[in-house]
């Protein structure tokens, strides 16, 4: 230690040494003098460049750094942080239904998490080299001695701290000057540089922190209380509207409801249904004896009836109006005890039965058979009923009802 | 001559003792420059006045809504995709640079690498705008990202256009660390150089104290070549990510599994085209004629020739599978592209891409400076109209024709793709203005003079 040598220019206080400072032109010359100085066994030195010297490493006897396995483990961390991101948010948390896809699928979960791979090991390449390396160091006793700003330019430097066990002032610069460097010189701890921070960035610092507590204090006012004043929106998108929805309150009506039921006797347009005759089967209140006017007696009329028929009613009552349809004999097979047989179409009742009545049946259903009105349109309906008629009479016929021409293809 | 020197201060022989001096002398001399050349504000004017407009059409946008450009039903992904795929693929060239060509230890990278990274880190900027600006409701990004909130919502993560925001968020912060990284023991040299308090300030806060340890470089060196080793999967993956936009979807055209070879392909193909329309007039203008010399400008013309004969060949496999599928519509896709209403843009693609690039068989040819650089022109003149082709014609005659319809940009979209080019070469003329436009300790690394001669063990 030098306490009592005093450097020419330095100022008033003593600096004790940091070190001996050797520099060379070229980068052979440092690696053969850091092989010098390994040899020596010092441990607490180390050499300066403005690139990596091919060879160094060894010359040095430096050793690989542990840096790689930080890497892989936070490249670990990202891949399992990002499958547990995607599982979570999309499988558990919401579970997200895509097009009958699988909750959670690896190959479409892979881009992310790749990526997230990536992401947290380059990130944690930079900072923990960074950490590794000591850095940010903004101040360090090599930045007073001038020479060493070409450390960047084209020159290398050797320094050998002063805390190192094997170090001996003269011994040490012995050895340094047999690696012939260009300068050799004298590193001083700094005693110089102010190592308070500037007043300005103080006072800076101090209010930026404080203005950083306000927008705090701000949200813990708003927490703690109420407010009567609507909140700021500044960007509409049509979000509070002034219509009244269906399911809001109203004190304006005696329900308090916004929402109204239709007035009674409503009735949608096209849809006044006034032709007793055609929509209900009755005329002037009683069920009707004969066919609408809209419904003609035609060929057309039957065999529309004959196909609708067969379409909406042969499935229970069968295809001769006998009640014995596919689903009436599978009911009865089945004798759950809650089969209500389909009526027999011929049976005598029926066929006296006003056709206005029998439309009527179509129309609201009866016991259990549903209610036909909603499928069935109502001319539909009644040519139905003319192949019931037509169905009934030829359940009880003669051969003398058939027209002479056809007789002959029956026999 | 001292005329040609008082006009630009970067021409003139690099002074300095030793080969490294030189180097340092050559590149720290632009930065350090109290005036730039008049030609520089030129340029600077023009570009922030193109940045402005640029600007000033997305406010546009964000007021009028999405119909101020051309997108319409069914185009309704116009020219904001097609800008977004064509930057993103344009700043894939310097990772490449950066990373995949130091993996293959091609030491005359290191010429080029800094601005190839600043210019992929300027690129991947202007493209990450363009997703954020033409969702509809610009105020509502935020949800792209798997923040809690009081819906209880989460991003879905099976769309591709959520994966884009995981690779583009990714490529960006990795290639910003990546060049930051590299710039750290340059910014110490510009530091070490520094006269003024206030210069010596910034580049001494951005160079965090390095001094060039040779333990702080063995660490350094090691996460470069890990930030190496990641940035290269990651520069293929995610140009693959934003070529599933489109081939996981079912338009014939797009439902195609050749596109993520095919869009890193043209992405290098775009991106090293860039890098030369950037280099060749820079390595004039800057005085870096011997660092970046007639051995670059011919590499970088052979990978053109590559990466477009690659791009050539994918097209042509997309036309033969259209015509081998026997697909309705797949075929009629591609006869449209070829022969329908957007056959112009077609050819002109396929003559820029595919044609253009033969040229650099030529030795001649590819030390013809001029010709370097109007094949790079043409080439990124090409690959916009790659990306557009794609989307736009596919969108324009997809499955049935009632739904139709022939795209037509409007100024706002010239004015937007005009005014992104502005943002970048802004962003570029400021870089090359204040920060080490060369990686000065990389080509002092790979210098002869770096040699070590040892004579007892070998290193």
């Amino acid at each position: 230690m030098s306490d009592t040598k005093k450097e020419a220019g330095k100022a008033v206080t003593e600096a004790p040494l940091h070190g001996l400072l050797a520099e060379y032109e070229t980068p052979t010359a440092l690696v053969e003098a850091a092989k010098r100085v390994r040899d020596a066994g010092f441990k607490k030195w180390d050499t300066y460049s403005p690139f990596p010297v091919h060879g160094i490493d060894p010359a040095m006897g430096i050793k690989p750094t542990i840096l790689p396995w930080i890497v892989l483990v936070a490249g670990l961390i990202g891949c399992g942080g990002g499958l547990l991101l995607q599982w979570w948010t999309n499988t558990y948390d919401y579970k997200w239904l895509i097009s009958g896809k699988p909750f959670f699928s690896i190959p479409a979960n892979i881009p992310i998490t790749f990526e997230m791979t990536i992401l947290f090991s380059a990130v944690t390449t930079l900072f923990a080299m960074l950490i590794l390396n000591g850095l940010p160091r903004h101040h360090h006793p090599l930045d007073l001695k001038k020479r060493f700003a070409r450390v960047t330019d084209d020159r290398f430097f050797l320094m050998v701290e002063a805390v190192d066990p094997k170090f001996d002032e003269s011994d040490t610069r012995e050895l340094l000057e047999e690696t012939k460097p260009v300068v050799l010189d004298e590193v001083l701890e700094d005693r110089v540089t102010s190592d308070k921070l500037p007043r300005g960035l103080v006072y800076a610092l101090v209010v930026i922190s404080v203005a950083a507590l306000v927008p705090f204090g701000l949200i813990a006012r708003a927490r703690a209380s109420t407010m009567r004043k609507t909140r700021i929106h500044i960007i509409p998108d049509m979000d509070s509207q002034t219509e009244y929805k269906a399911q809001r309150m109203l004190d304006f009506f005696p329900d308090d409801r916004a929402m109204r039921p239709q007035i009674p006797g409503t009735i949608a347009v096209g849809q006044l249904d006034a032709d007793d005759h055609l929509y209900r089967g009755k005329v002037n209140g009683a069920w009707a004896l004969t066919f609408p006017k809209q419904v003609p007696a035609t060929e057309a009329t039957m065999k529309r009836g004959q196909q609708r028929f067969g379409i909406y009613c042969t499935p229970c009552h069968g295809v001769a109006g006998n009640g014995d349809g596919m689903v009436a004999k599978r009911a009865t097979a089945l004798a759950q005890g809650t089969w209500v047989p389909p009526a027999n179409l011929n049976q005598d009742y029926l066929r006296v039965m006003p056709v206005g009545q029998l439309f009527n049946t179509i129309t609201r259903g009866i016991r259990n058979m549903p209610a036909y009105g909603p499928q069935i349109p109502p001319k539909d309906r009644w040519a139905i009923v003319m192949y019931m008629r037509a169905l009934q009479r030829s359940h009880k016929a003669t051969i003398n009802d058939v027209p002479a021409a056809e007789r002959g293809s029956l026999k | 001559m001292a005329a040609a020197t008082d006009l630009n201060p970067y021409q003139g022989p690099p002074v300095g003792e030793t080969a490294f001096a030189k180097v340092t002398n050559n590149i720290a001399r632009i930065a350090e420059t109290p005036r730039p050349p008049r030609a520089w504000y030129i340029a600077i004017a023009i570009s922030s006045t193109l940045a402005l407009a640029f600007f000033g059409s997305i406010g546009w946008v964000f007021w009028d809504g999405i119909g101020a450009w051309g997108n319409m039903i069914p185009v309704a992904w116009g020219w904001p995709i097609v800008n977004f795929v064509f930057w993103v693929g344009i700043g894939h060239a310097g990772t490449l640079i950066s990373a995949i060509l130091f993996l293959f230890r091609q030491d005359w990278r290191t010429a080029i690498n800094r601005f190839a990274e600043a210019m992929t880190i300027f690129a991947v900027i202007c493209a990450g705008i363009f997703p954020g600006i033409h969702i509809g409701r610009p105020w509502l990004p935020y949800w792209m990202f798997p923040i809690p909130n009081q819906m209880q919502m989460w991003p879905q993560f099976r769309s591709p256009l959520e994966w884009d925001v995981f690779a583009v968020g990714t490529y960006f912060t990795v290639s910003l660390l990546f060049w930051y990284m590299g710039m750290i023991p340059d910014l110490g040299t510009l530091r070490d150089r520094a006269v003024k308090p206030i210069r010596r300030f910034l580049y001494g806060l951005l160079a965090i104290g390095w001094r060039g340890s040779s333990r702080q470089w063995h660490r350094y060196e090691r996460a470069y070549l890990l930030l190496a080793a990641l940035a290269t999967p990651l520069v293929l993956s995610v140009h693959s990510v934003v070529s599933f936009d489109m081939a996981t979807s079912q338009l014939p055209g797009w439902h195609t599994t050749v596109f993520p070879p095919y869009f890193v392909a043209g992405a290098i193909y775009g991106g090293f085209a860039m890098v030369v329309v950037l280099a060749v007039p820079a390595r004039q203008f800057f005085g870096l004629k011997h660092l970046i010399t007639m051995w670059h400008v011919e590499n970088m013309a052979k990978i053109m020739l590559v990466t477009g004969s690659l791009v050539g060949y994918s097209y042509l496999m997309e036309f033969w599978t259209a015509w081998y599928s026997h697909d309705h519509f797949e075929s009629f896709t591609f006869y449209n592209r070829a022969f329908g209403t957007y056959a112009w843009a077609c050819w002109t693609m396929i003559t820029c891409n595919a044609f253009v690039p033969q040229m650099f068989w030529f030795k001649k040819v590819r030390r013809n400076l001029p010709l370097v650089f109007i094949g790079g022109v043409l080439a990124n003149v090409g690959m916009w109209f790659e990306r557009f082709i794609i989307i736009d014609t596919s969108l324009s005659r997809d499955f049935l024709p009632t739904s139709w319809g022939y795209f037509l940009p409007t100024p706002i979209d010239y004015l937007t793709l005009a005014g992104s080019f502005g943002l970048f070469f802004t962003l570029f003329l400021l870089f090359c203005r204040y920060l080490p436009i060369v990686a000065m300790a990389e080509v002092k690394g790979v210098h002869p003079s770096a040699h070590v001669h040892t004579h007892e063990e070998r290193s």
